[in-house]
């Protein structure tokens, strides 16, 4: 216990990496995903095949291969990117197709019913996207993307292990200094993650119940 | 794309704008794609010596040329196999177990049982795994594969949980009335069908665990990246470390490609009836699971994100 009180300051560092990391790849992914969402069902063929191609490559292949890429790759490539940004951008590519899926299964969500009422009521595409559609897809849409950021939360870990000195790498660091406390080093990480992580899963299972008793 | 609620029939003008638009798009991305094959097939400069670029021969036949190159590629990809069966064969005991006591009518089964799975789901396998590679000291393979099967055990254990839950309550209440036991009803009426209902985001949790199988890259478990980018790139030297980061995504993507292939399949036949959507996005798992389920947890792919 006492390892993890004297390495206090090193543990919040490494938390304020891990919520960096969170929020700035999480915003991107939403934007980069939502462009996505959008691409996938725009009616120019072009558009919505290269999304498809998109979303299937990056989630067919492991985040430890996109990081690698984004870490060690782009460097010999050339690019000087520090290590923090190169995490960033690896994380925001790969959660970008999950945000995507998760948008598009909310907009599907809603009964096609709706559209078609709202259609025979003689609305255009736009107003029925706007009006209709969207603001019912929203609700359904948030507690999928929580659990997305929640999964994001939770994959930034492995940055941890591309230089990056968030949560992970920091308890790695203390678990391979303090050889006799290795329980209590990665239990106090596991606390921090679970910080983050549970009030979202059960912000998320609030959401889902309050949006559910309105259908 | 076929006719969408959402939009008129395109006429020819709106034909003739798409299909414009489809041109540019089409042309765009290929001259981006052009741009980095070129940029990559460049030489490169490199200390005062000029390295060739990354598709020259010399840069490839030194490995592809060897059959023990081969042979060791098939070794890693035989390593993320194995983690991946023998993880998916205690993620499921474990999953169905979790279940068991989850849904246990005794609040002392079922509320540390609840502690205990939202610890395990909240928290990264990666840590889990140098977890017990220092405490358990049980060597990489065997950390590897008990935290993937500990993690995504409890991932399963909630899927099957919820298929219970959305189960029609007559099913329980005629299995306990025909004089089973409480035990008996779930083993033999619920369960079943449970987990067939669940089979779609099962399938997609296992093919998201051999994606996972890659991060004993990091605690040291010799599987396909490890081999690849780290045994045979020192190995065989640097300059072949694109050409191996090459190689390794595309045997990823198709041991991936085929598993996902499979699991929509599978979707695709236990539900066969998908509700009509409003966007049709393609072949996609995901809209084969309508219903209350869909909502409970996000499409099964998304549910898998973890």
């Amino acid at each position: 216990m006492n390892v993890v009180i004297d390495n206090l300051p090193a543990y919040l560092e490494g938390f304020g990496q891990t919520l960096s990391l969170l929020l700035i790849a999480g915003l991107g992914a939403l934007v980069v995903g939502t462009i996505v969402a959008a691409m996938r069902i725009s009616p120019v063929p072009a558009l919505s095949s290269v999304a498809a191609v998109y979303t299937e490559l990056l989630r067919n292949t492991p985040l430890t291969l996109v990081l690698f890429f984004c870490a060690i790759i782009l460097p010999y490539l050339g690019s000087e990117l520090p290590y923090f940004w190169c995490a960033i951008i690896g994380l925001t590519a790969y959660t970008s197709p999950f945000v995507a899926e998760a948008l598009r299964s909310g907009i599907n969500g809603v009964p096609v019913g709706q559209a078609e009422a709202a259609r025979s009521l003689g609305l255009g595409f736009g107003q029925t996207v706007s009006i209709v559609i969207f603001p019912q897809a929203f609700r359904m849409v948030i507690p999928p993307l929580i659990n997305v950021l929640i999964a994001l939360t939770k994959n930034t870990s492995v940055a941890g292990a591309f230089f990056v000195a968030e949560l992970f790498g920091v308890g790695r660091t203390l678990a391979n200094a303090n050889g006799n406390a290795v329980i209590a080093v990665l239990l106090a990480v596991a606390t921090f993650y679970l910080v983050i992580t549970i009030p979202l899963g059960i912000l998320a299972g609030r959401l889902e119940k309050r949006f559910a008793v309105q259908r | 794309m076929s006719a969408s609620v959402l939009f008129d029939a395109p006429g020819p003008r709106a034909k003739r704008r798409s299909r414009i638009a489809s041109a540019i798009v089409i042309v765009v991305v290929l001259a981006g794609l052009a741009w980095i094959v070129f940029t990559l097939a460049q030489p490169r400069e490199s200390g005062g010596i000029t390295l060739p670029g990354y598709f020259d021969w010399t840069r490839w036949e030194k490995l592809v040329t060897d059959p023990e190159f081969w042979g060791a590629v098939g070794r890693g990809v035989l390593g993320t196999l194995q983690a991946a069966a023998i993880a998916a064969a205690g993620a499921l005991v474990i999953g169905v177990l979790f279940a068991l006591l989850r849904t246990s009518p005794l609040a002392v089964v079922r509320v540390p049982t609840t502690i205990v799975l939202e610890f395990f789901r909240g928290m990264p396998v990666l840590l889990m795994m140098l977890f017990i590679l220092l405490v358990g000291s049980t060597g990489a393979f065997w950390a590897v594969v008990i935290a993937l099967a500990i993690y995504n055990g409890a991932l399963i254990g909630e899927a099957l949980r919820a298929g219970i839950v959305s189960l029609p309550r007559g099913q329980r209440e005629a299995g306990l009335s025909l004089g089973l036991t409480r035990l008996q009803t779930k083993l033999q009426i619920e369960f079943p069908q449970a987990f067939r209902q669940m089979l779609p985001i099962i399938v997609a949790q296992l093919v998201v665990l051999l994606k996972d199988t890659s991060l004993g890259y990091i605690v040291g478990y010799n599987e396909l990246i490890r081999t690849t980018m780290n045994n045979l790139s020192s190995f065989y030297g640097n300059r072949y470390l694109f050409t191996l980061f090459l190689i390794t995504l595309v045997i990823y993507l198709a041991i991936n490609l085929t598993l996902s292939w499979v699991a929509r399949r599978l979707a695709r036949r236990r539900s066969p009836k998908a509700a009509p959507v409003l966007l049709d996005g393609g072949e996609q798992g995901g809209r084969a699971m309508p219903g209350p389920l869909a909502a409970a947890n996000g499409n099964p792919e998304n549910a898998a994100t973890e």
